[in-house]
């Protein structure tokens, strides 16, 4: 939360901060200024203005994306010029470390579902992610791992017939469904 | 009297055991998100939304209803135990319900939130079955550009009732529009900001964005703070039950109060969050023992959360009259209804009566089933919460990808969820609103639809958004609110300054 981690707590441990509420709020203006940009421009392509027979295709989008630029621009202004700009610290090195820990992983574990499927790597993850972060033993971790997904298996293959992706190498095929 | 007939037809629709099974298993589940971090009623919602594609659309509303009111009851247990709002609109709960817990009436304070909970429902639900088929009636005389109005409306709403930079507001906006229009234009068939690419021709499904926003965005934030519970224990024994509800009487003026306030910020897109909060900010000034609030007075438990159920509640009112969605998890109840083929908006009173009205008597049971589910097994949850993060973040990460997969079955989806989890965690670090982004995700196109036909009517005249008294004076109201946060600047320079209220800095922005 934002109102836990205000300005008067930055100052003490500076050589931690990563990065402060208003740079973060600059580049992210920036980049929602850019993709309504784009918007415009595409809009624009398609036709923004009064066809033969009505509005065209581009005539909705031109306008969100104006809004958009409009309102990404006035972000950006109090970010970087205003007096009352956030300076609060976005993210210290403790905690950008601990939210990566949690979403590297995800990523990965999404790359492996598309070669193994959605039941290998949830185990292989669910296990992987107690020992390695949880320091639990091997054994309960494999345990917790395969159960939750024979869990997940039996309610949407058996149950509701709702199959899952069991990616480009299917080991499970075996198990015929 | 109509009202009443097509209300115990709606409860002989919906009492089959098959439905109050379902009723049982959706608050159950319900309560169960409320209670896990990272699980919301919006992203819960649509992750079990796939599991109801097999059945008749009125078991399937019946239990996905259910889900929400159980997660609407779920939040305020771990406000109460272990001071972590399980949801953003039980902040509030946590100012008055944990020191109730510290000491040692956890009991009473969780029966309190229950009871009113209930009780915000019960008045909410009473208000849509006696206004919606009236406003349904009238409704069927709106053309395009009372509609696009009405979506103006909304959407202005945001701006002028919401917390926070105006500018993000818009910005969040923007952004769900655009990602709105990806893909194959409806009315020209034209491809729209699809650079190429034949998998986005579907655009981006706002079920995604749900459970990538709220589900991934909400672990990555939890994360940063290194979990470590420690809650409270909870006995609620029959006793603590019958003792509180002797109590609980004396606050009706409370009650009431909070109930008008949950439903009209719950009609209007206000939400539940800025609803519990104006609640306990009125109980806390009209109360005789208003000084006390903040020490653990059970009328401060009462006053949010009998407004956030209220409000949580009545979101569906718009849905179910106009189709259009007055929260998030609204949004995602009639993202359901188009998939199980039923057009969300007036008609739907005239064509779908068993339908709606098997609802509305799902609303009276479910909030029935949903006190008696949680009054009994609290301990149950209570225990689920002392689980390490450490099992449960990944499990919650693999819950989401699959809810992600199942909505159209297709890998591109999970990567999307991954996307949108890190705008969550951005937006919601930085104080972005992500409901009206959300929102419209899942109204862009019918919002367009609405402005193009009415830009067809008209001939490119937008003065046809004046063209008679309705539409003049919705357009005009919807204007005043975009407008709101440079008016109310404006009378702040003529009159003298007046104070921050402290209460308003410790709502989170929703």
């Amino acid at each position: 939360m934002s109102e836990a981690d205000g300005a008067p707590a930055s100052d003490d441990a500076p050589q931690h901060v990563v990065t402060r509420n208003c740079s973060v709020d600059a580049v992210v203006s920036a980049v929602l200024f850019a993709i309504g940009a784009v918007v415009v421009v595409q809009a624009r392509a398609l036709g923004s203005g009064w066809q033969s027979d009505g509005p065209g295709s581009g005539y909705f989008p031109f306008y969100i994306g104006l809004i958009l630029c409009i309102a990404s621009a006035g972000i950006f202004w109090q970010a970087v010029f205003s007096a009352k700009r956030n300076r609060g610290t976005f993210v210290d090195r403790e905690q950008l470390g601990r939210v990566l820990s949690v979403f590297v992983p995800a990523v990965v574990y999404v790359v492996a579902i598309v070669f193994v499927g959605i039941y290998v790597a949830s185990a292989v993850y669910i296990a992987a992610f107690m020992v390695v972060l949880g320091k639990y033993p091997v054994w309960k971790s494999i345990l917790i791992g395969v159960a939750v997904n024979a869990l997940f298996f039996a309610m949407f293959e058996v149950w509701f017939k709702v199959p899952l992706y069991k990616g480009s190498l299917a080991p499970l095929s075996f198990l015929g469904y | 009297m109509d009202a009443l007939n097509s209300l115990l037809q709606g409860f002989l629709v919906v009492l089959t055991p098959l439905n109050i099974g379902l009723m049982f298993v959706g608050i159950t589940l319900g309560v169960l998100i409320g209670v896990l971090p990272g699980l919301g009623g919006a992203n819960g919602v649509a992750i079990l939304l796939p599991l109801t594609f097999t059945m008749s659309p009125t078991s399937a509303i019946v239990m996905l209803s259910c889900i929400y009111w159980g997660a609407l009851f779920g939040g305020a247990i771990t406000s109460i135990l272990f001071n972590i709002p399980g949801e953003p609109w039980s902040v509030a709960t946590t100012f008055d319900g944990y020191p109730l817990a510290q000491k040692g009436q956890a009991g009473q304070a969780l029966t309190g939130a229950f009871t009113s909970s209930f009780v915000g429902a019960l008045v909410a639900v009473l208000m849509i079955t006696f206004l919606a088929p009236l406003v349904a009636k009238f409704a069927l005389r709106f053309g395009a550009p009372e509609f696009f109005s009405v979506y103006l409306l909304t959407f202005c709403s945001f701006v002028g009732m919401g917390k926070g930079s105006p500018f993000k507001i818009l910005a969040s906006m923007a952004l769900g529009f655009a990602l709105a229009a990806v893909g194959m234009d409806t009315i020209t068939g034209q491809l729209r900001m699809t650079f190429g690419l034949s998998e986005l021709m579907r655009g981006f499904d706002f079920l995604i964005a749900v459970i990538g926003l709220f589900g991934i965005g909400e672990i990555l934030l939890s994360m940063e703070e290194g979990l470590a519970f420690s809650g409270k224990t909870a006995r609620i024994n029959p006793k603590v039950v019958w003792e509180t509800w002797k109590i609980l009487p004396r606050y009706w003026v409370t009650s009431l109060r909070s109930s008008l306030v949950g439903i009209w910020m719950g009609i209007t897109p206000g939400g539940a969050t800025p609803a519990s909060f104006m609640s306990y900010g009125l109980a806390k000034k009209m109360s005789r023992n208003g000084a006390k609030f903040g020490t653990g007075e059970l009328e401060g438990v009462v006053a949010p959360e009998t407004a956030a159920h209220a409000a949580g509640t009545s979101a569906l009112l718009p849905m179910l009259a106009l189709g259009i969605p007055g929260s998030p998890t609204a949004a995602v109840l009639l993202g359901g209804l188009l998939i199980w083929g039923l057009q969300p908006g007036p008609l739907l009173f005239v064509e779908q009566k068993d339908f709606v009205w098997g609802l509305i008597a799902s609303m009276y049971l479910g909030n029935i089933a949903g006190l008696l589910v949680v009054l009994t097994t609290v301990p149950l949850f209570a225990s689920i919460l002392r689980i390490p993060f450490s099992i449960i973040a990944p499990v919650i990460i693999v819950i989401c990808a699959i809810g992600a997969y199942t909505v159209h079955n297709a890998m591109l989806d999970i990567f999307f969820m991954l996307g949108f989890g890190v705008i969550g965690y951005v937006f919601k670090k930085l104080d972005y609103p992500l409901a009206p982004m959300v929102l419209a995700l899942v109204l862009g196109d019918k919002a367009e639809d609405s402005f193009r036909q009415a830009m067809l009517v008209s001939q490119g005249d937008v003065m046809i958004m004046w063209s008679n008294t309705l539409v003049g004076s919705i357009t005009t109201l919807a204007l005043l609110l975009l407008f709101w946060p440079l008016i109310s600047r404006l009378l702040g320079f003529l009159r003298r300054p007046k104070k921050v209220d402290p209460l308003l800095a410790e709502q989170p922005v929703d």
